[in-house]
């Protein structure tokens, strides 16, 4: 009896702790426990709105990608995309080539993949007669933006200059300090249409580059007059290689020879950086989606309806067949719903409109286990026996087919999981993850507490009488 | 008593007159493959109100926005009014040339949804989608198995849940390659979502009339398999039919007022719900009454004694 009233005053407790959780947004902190957490609903880029962007490694499908080098590609698209102001940006590592870019909220795909995919500015510098060691950062005659403050004067030149881009803001009234030379642009790497390792005759590994025609025209002006002297391959501002022009490049086609010692990684290594920038590892884009705002909230909106009118049809059905239990059936069944939803927010599972569907999905699932309890209950008290002796027989003769198909449920949920990130899209996790938390929580409010319920409700009746409350 | 058991044969017959046409289509149509297995990429265009462009029109701004040869666009309304295409895989570039077209022309059109996937990812998809199955079908078959231990011959109900679970991917496919002719439906990831969830409860419910005969079994030792098999989906019939009801109520309710992108999914869900009950009670434990018997040996040879054709 005692027992009873505090299994009764825990399930009221956990009601009234869901009901907070589903109606708060709120930070909790518990100090002692060193908790802390945002309560709030995650919704996925399908009910927000936004794009999302799956990038493959740019490399042979035989090629192993490093996972570090991954790391940092991820990191420094992180950095990128956090420039386009977004409100939470996830960029996340996906299996072992890709990286998913899920950015809520945006509605501008080709800025977001302009901001992705943006390069570091590739430049090649004029050097002059005397090579600059690797790694050494330089001012050059190309303005930009991030340091740009100060107007620069481009070095005066021997050589007639080829209009640069760039050059043209150069003003020439602010003074340069004498001890920071500034080295003369001559292209970027916009000009720069292709750049691949490979051996020369002498199985001596070089890469090999292609230019547009502007670069072209820029390199064989440049190259006709510079034979013998330097010109340093610049990535933001720091010298990757200097190497030294061996003969005049006028149809936009040359090679850079690694020189004494250079192996053919590190002519990869240059290719990937004159191709792609600064990412270590160079990416191609495979699948974008990109939802519209509106579309997402008619889907919450009409998610929420379909639950709302799904509960009630369910409720009616339950309390109109099974009497009694049916009623206590849709309370355990209201304090499933809000214990679901507060899990949801809670850990948090991030909704998605197949999410929503299994979760409402789950709401039929869950008076499942109370249709196979009531129907045993029915069955003993129609076989005469008395009401507590069929309340407990009821439970226990359901339990193996409750405890049997919701676990190959939960076995299917499991295989939807772990293949589900193979899918391409994040949905059929989404979907597997609400489900199984659906099956799990309705396991506990489908038999202990609606248990609890009925025993509750036995105690306030005289056995024998009242039949009818159970349908029969 | 009704005799479910004795007419098993024409139940069986029944799932073969869902089952052949849907696999008839199959044959001749295929499956209407979305762009998640296909690669290629979708637009979904909301247009101003009044602006009602024919597909040919849509497919010429298109073809002209991308270069892309007319035989690769296709444009077509939607039920929700919006208008869709489907083109070749594209890239953001050419997606804001296309919508910088179609503003031009129609005013301001609002871009709902654009999916664009690369082949690749595509053919993962499938492979993937293949290896789901075939793994859940071999971990449920496992675990009957060893839930049903206690029983004699317990792999049987394994194989009989996975025929009956067979039945029910046979059917959602076949109405998807039918429907797909028919209303344009699509498979997409969501289809394959449903499909296993389909496989889960196909299971739950197969479980279900299992247990039923486990303990029967136990308790009536002696009674004819037949008679035991036909009394437990009789003692079940109820269970069975009120929480496919409850299912059927809210996926009525989700197909009805969910959202709109969740249709098809819900409606696939619809059907396999159906074919997954039907199969449990008329397939599932016929099937273990079959293999008792060891009908097959029959079959073929004296079809005068065969109790139905």
């Amino acid at each position: 009896m005692r027992n009873r009233n505090l299994w009764l005053a825990l399930i009221g407790l956990l009601a009234v702790l869901a009901l907070w959780v589903d109606f708060t947004e709120t930070r909790i902190e518990i100090g002692f426990l060193g908790l802390q957490r945002e309560i709030r609903t995650v919704l996925g880029l399908d009910l927000q709105g936004g794009i999302q962007i799956l990038l493959e490694a740019d490399v042979p499908p035989n090629q192993l990608v490093d996972r570090g080098n991954l790391e940092d590609t991820r990191r420094i698209i992180e950095n990128r995309v956090n420039a386009l102001g977004v409100t939470e940006p996830v960029v996340q590592i996906a299996g072992t080539r890709r990286i998913v870019v899920e950015l809520p909220g945006v509605t501008n795909l080709e800025q977001a993949v302009n901001t992705i995919k943006q390069t570091g500015l590739l430049e090649f510098v004029d050097a002059g007669a005397t090579p600059i060691p690797e790694g050494t950062t330089i001012r050059t005659s190309l303005d930009l933006p991030i340091t740009g403050t100060a107007p620069v004067t481009a070095t005066p030149s021997l050589a007639p200059t080829p209009s640069l881009t760039g050059t043209a803001e150069v003003t020439g009234t602010a003074p340069l300090s004498p001890t920071e030379p500034v080295y003369r642009t001559i292209m970027t790497g916009r000009n720069l249409r292709s750049a691949r390792p490979q051996l020369d005759e002498f199985r001596q590994p070089e890469v090999a580059f292609t230019l547009d025609a502007e670069g072209t025209r820029l390199f064989a002006e440049y190259t006709s007059r510079n034979v013998g002297r330097y010109l340093c391959i610049v990535l933001d501002k720091k010298v990757i290689s200097c190497p030294v022009i061996q003969e005049p490049i006028t149809q936009g086609q040359g090679v850079i020879r690694m020189g004494f010692g250079g192996t053919l990684a590190d002519a990869e290594a240059l290719a990937v950086t004159l191709r792609y920038g600064a990412l270590p590892v160079p990416l191609k884009i495979v699948d974008t989606r990109n939802i519209g705002p509106t579309l997402g909230q008619e889907s919450i909106r009409r998610s929420l309806i379909a639950g709302i009118i799904g509960f009630s049809t369910v409720a009616l059905f339950m309390i109109l067949y099974y009497r009694a239990p049916g009623v206590l059936a849709v309370l355990a069944l209201s304090l499933y719903t809000a214990l679901v939803f507060a899990i949801f927010k809670l850990l948090p599972v991030t909704l998605t409109l197949p999410g929503i569907a299994g979760f409402v999905l789950s709401i039929g699932m869950a008076v499942d286990a109370n249709i196979l309890i009531f129907e045993r209950l029915k069955e003993e008290l129609r076989a005469g026996r008395d009401l507590a002796m069929a309340i407990d027989y009821g439970f226990e003769r359901a339990w193996p087919s409750i405890r049997d198909s919701n676990i190959s449920t939960l076995i299917t949920c499991a295989i939807l999981y772990i293949f589900g990130l193979n899918f391409g899209a994040s949905m059929v996790r989404g979907f597997a993850l609400t489900l199984a938390i659906g099956v799990a929580a309705s396991l506990f409010t489908g038999i202990w507490v609606t248990r609890a319920f009925l025993h509750v409700l036995l105690d306030r009746l005289r056995p024998g009488v009242h039949r009818g409350w159970f349908g029969l | 008593m009704i005799d479910i058991i004795g007419k098993r044969y024409w139940y069986f017959a029944l799932s073969l007159l869902v089952i052949v046409p849907g696999l008839i289509s199959l044959a001749l149509y295929g499956l209407p493959l979305a762009i998640d297995y296909t690669g290629g990429a979708m637009l979904e265009l909301r247009l101003p109100a009044g602006a009602a462009p024919s597909s040919e029109e849509m497919i010429g701004i298109v073809r002209q926005a991308t270069g892309f040869p007319t035989a690769d666009i296709r444009a077509q309304p939607s039920l929700q009014g919006t208008l869709i295409i489907r083109t070749r895989e594209m890239d953001a570039a050419t997606q804001a040339r296309v919508m910088e077209a179609l503003r031009a022309r129609y005013g301001d059109v609002v871009l709902e949804r654009f999916e664009s996937v690369g082949p690749t990812v595509g053919a993962e998809v499938t492979r993937g989608a293949l290896v789901a199955v075939a793994m859940a079908s071999v971990a449920i078959m496992l675990y009957l198995t060893f839930a049903f231990r206690q029983v004699p011959h317990a792999f049987r109900y394994g194989v009989a849940a996975v025929l009956a679970l067979l039945h029910d991917v046979a059917v959602v496919v076949g109405a998807a390659s039918i429907f797909g002719k028919v209303f344009g439906w699509e498979v997409d990831a969501l289809f394959l979502t449903a499909v296993l969830t389909i496989i889960g409860f196909s299971v739950h419910d197969s479980i279900v009339v299992f247990d039923r005969i486990r303990e029967n079994l136990l308790r009536y030792r002696g009674e004819p398999y037949e008679r035991i098999v036909n009394h437990s989906i009789l003692q079940t019939l109820d269970r069975s039919l009120n929480t496919q009801l409850t299912l059927i109520f809210t996926l009525v309710a989700l197909l009805l007022f969910g959202g709109t992108t969740i249709r098809q999914f819900i409606a696939t869900l619809l059907i396999g719900m159906i074919s997954g009950t039907y199969s449990s009670i008329f397939n599932a434990a016929p099937i273990l009454v079959v293999w008792e018997k060891r009908e097959w040996r029959t079959w073929f040879r004296r079809p005068a004694e065969q109790p139905v054709p």
